[in-house]
């Protein structure tokens, strides 16, 4: 038996979903083959079929690397500043030289406007500054153990802060793009407590309410409905603004994640209720309350694995969520405050539409913010489609 | 019908009363008492105050007695209408608040306005014509609407027309209007402003209630009753507008409680970005000022208002849905 399994084509099951009408002993097979297969295995095959879902997949994951590695992918330090390369425009990495392989950037130009008495930056085409792949730069602790100091590129001699400016720099002469590397670190990475305390509240309470129903059920409904109707973004705001402003920023950080957790829950508190109410009252539950399970062990044991997948799903959507109430209140001076680098605070140099129109590049870390929020929503849809695979 | 409306409006109540405690815990969390703050600004700003109008504040405030009697007293106050004095502007928290509440109602409610209009057609179309070039463009649209943050949508828009256009598109009203007294003419510039703001704000809340429509319209027009009317040779535009579009919009009004406190949310960035004259610029200069009498005003102020609009959908949907109104209370 397992041998006539593992012979058929392991990937194929839109053959399997759609050959009844085929050949028979085809059929009977991939029948077989769906029937054996484990929730796992039948939710992969229908998230597979999303392109979307696949797609938003790979880039959510893509993003992680770029956080996890931050330090590897900044070729520049983020916070070496210097004026005389402040304001430099995009200079973009030209890879083959004369139809060779070999990276190399221009020099840079400068002159002074005789009107306006700003720096101009100009690409220098009569001076090619050499690159190299893994080239020595600042040093940093990879993924915060080992000391290291190789980056992705940099220039064969001399600092990478004084010759790359892949997309420009800063009113401080600060490398963007080693600060949108820092950044996605920080904004990717400040949800996910957030999440997993919205989760375990989400669970603990949603569940309680739909496992035991009754008075405790309309009070946590109500309380739900009370923390949905109340705008949220001014009382986030006060909450924040009333913590001391001494704090260390790490400790604001934290606390902002715990505030966007208290009503983040909801959302996943009214799922899992939803699916408590419905499994409430299947056999299983009822043989394993004859069979004498204590309550504890019912829901621990036989009603919250069905619900997993759920709740990975509504996890996912919770994320995005949490990236944009990161970025707003950054963006309004209220969440992390400089020196903390996030999506949210690069936006806030962005935040002066005059000095936006001298530096219009400041613009450019609203790309991953948007491409980050729609590959998570993609993503989370796919697996909220999939979440339950008999369906 | 009664029951139903006596207890949303119970739970109404029960908000105002939950938004009213986190709107004193704002006051009272920064260090020290909020009159000792009041006496430092006012030393700054050169005035002195008498021991006995401290004492008076200190009496009206109960700020030697326990917690919940602080809270009792603020909540008289605020029952009169006297939220306070702002130490910001140095005026009664009344008066600085007042028009702008006003104007953040009206922001509030274009987008809603905005929202609705966009969003039905877009969703009958996009179920009519499944799979259609249209369904997909508007399908991708709305992903894209979900997934911009609105601050970053308005500070697009601003960058563009300032470049492009060399205009300013942020705030309400032309400038030769905006100290101008209420009158016919500031009326039509007010309304010739809100575009922007409105379609900033109602974005995300549009490509929400595409999705929510659209999947409700595809369920109802596989029932039964719609290929009976078909076949009873009803024409295809009376009959879907007529009945599932019917249906499909019920949960759309149950959706306004949920839709409505976000975009009043929204509203409170996108002002400072648009620099619009609601409450949000003054929210934040609260905040950033530490003038927690201002900021707890508005948190509480702004709650109450999102609560009521709450409350007047509630009442719409009631109107719109014979279920909702004989249902029992479970």
């Amino acid at each position: 038996m397992t041998q006539l399994l593992a012979s058929l084509p392991g990937d194929d099951h839109d053959v399997a979903v759609t050959a009844t009408g085929a050949a028979l002993v085809e059929t009977s097979g991939a029948e077989e083959q769906i029937s054996v297969a484990s929730q796992w295995r039948l939710m992969w095959w229908r998230f597979r079929k999303h392109k979307l879902a696949l797609l938003g997949a790979i880039v959510v994951a893509l993003f992680y690397v770029a956080a996890l590695g931050a330090d590897f992918f900044a070729y520049s330090n983020p916070y070496d500043s210097g004026s005389v390369r402040a304001n430099v425009p995009p200079q973009p990495i030209y890879f083959f030289d004369n139809g060779e392989f070999g990276p190399f950037v221009y020099g840079l130009k400068r002159e002074r406007d005789t009107a306006t008495l700003k720096l101009i930056y100009t690409a220098d085409p009569s001076v090619k500054i050499p690159l190299q792949f893994f080239a020595k730069g600042f040093e940093y602790d990879f993924l915060g153990i080992f000391p290291a100091d190789v980056h992705i590129i940099g220039p064969v001699d001399g600092a990478a802060e004084e010759t790359i400016y892949l997309l420009g720099t800063d009113i401080q002469g600060r490398d963007l793009w080693s600060r949108i590397m820092f950044g996605t670190r920080t904004s990717l990475t400040i949800g996910l407590a957030g999440v997993l305390l919205s989760l375990v509240l989400g669970v603990v309470l949603g569940g309680i309410s739909g496992f035991f129903g009754g008075w405790v059920d309309t009070l946590i409904q109500r309380l739900i409905e009370i923390i949905r109707s109340v705008p949220v973004i001014p009382l986030w705001l006060g909450l924040t603004a009333a913590m001391p402003k001494d704090w260390d920023i790490l400790l604001v950080y934290f606390f902002i994640t715990i505030i966007i957790s208290f009503i983040g829950w909801t959302e996943l508190g009214r799922v899992v209720r939803g699916r408590f109410l419905a499994l409430r009252h299947e056999d299983f539950v009822a043989a394993a309350e004859l069979a004498g399970s204590s309550t504890r062990r019912i829901i621990f044991v036989h009603m919250l694995p069905l619900l997993t997948s759920h709740i990975i799903a509504a996890t996912t959507l919770a994320l995005p969520v949490m990236i944009i109430s990161e970025t707003s209140l950054s963006f309004l001076g209220l969440g992390l405050r400089i020196p903390a680098i996030s999506w949210g605070t690069l936006l806030h140099d962005a935040q002066n539409v005059q000095a936006l129109a001298i530096t219009p590049w400041l613009l450019i870390v609203a790309i991953p913010v948007i491409v980050a929020i729609l590959a998570f929503n993609l993503f989370g849809d796919g697996l909220r489609d999939a979440a339950d695979p008999y369906a | 019908m009664i029951r139903y409306l006596l207890r949303r409006f119970g739970l109404a109540l029960l908000t105002i009363w939950a938004i009213s405690m986190v709107a004193f815990l704002i006051i009272q969390l920064p260090p020290g008492d909020y009159i000792t703050t009041y006496i430092s600004r006012l030393g700054e700003a050169g005035t002195s105050t008498s021991e006995q109008q401290l004492a008076i504040l200190r009496e009206q405030y109960g700020l030697d007695q326990p917690l919940w009697v602080q809270y009792g007293k603020w909540m008289s106050l605020v029952l009169q209408g006297q939220f306070g004095l702002s130490l910001l502007y140095v005026r009664p928290v009344a008066d600085v608040v007042g028009e702008r509440l006003a104007l953040t109602m009206v922001v509030s409610i274009a987008a809603l306005a905005f929202t609705w209009i966009l969003a039905i057609p877009i969703g009958i179309y996009s179920a009519v014509r499944q799979y259609s070039i249209g369904d997909y463009v508007f399908t991708i649209v709305g992903f894209i609407g979900l997934a911009v943050p609105s601050f970053l949508l308005a500070l697009v828009l601003l960058y563009l027309s300032f470049v492009y256009f060399g205009a300013n598109i942020g705030g309400l009203f032309s400038p030769e209007f905006e100290d101008a007294p209420w009158s016919v003419a500031k009326l039509m510039d007010l309304l010739g402003h809100l575009p922007i703001p409105a379609l900033v704000l109602g974005s995300a809340g549009t490509a929400q209630l595409v999705r929510v429509l659209r999947a409700n319209l595809l369920d109802e027009l596989r029932k039964p009753y719609v290929t009976t009317a078909r076949a009873k040779g009803l024409s295809e535009q009376v009959l879907i507008s007529k009945y599932p579009v019917r249906v499909a919009l019920n949960p759309f009004a149950s959706t306004i409680g949920f839709v409505f406190p976000t975009i009043v949310s929204g509203s409170i960035i996108i002002s400072t970005v648009l620099s619009l004259p609601t409450v949000g610029p003054v929210l934040l200069a609260a905040l950033q000022a530490q003038d927690m009498f201002l900021a707890g005003a508005i948190v509480l102020l702004l709650g109450v208002m999102t609560v009521i609009g709450t409350f007047v959908s509630d009442l719409i949907l009631a109107w719109l849905d014979p279920r909702v109104r004989r249902a029992r209370a479970a």
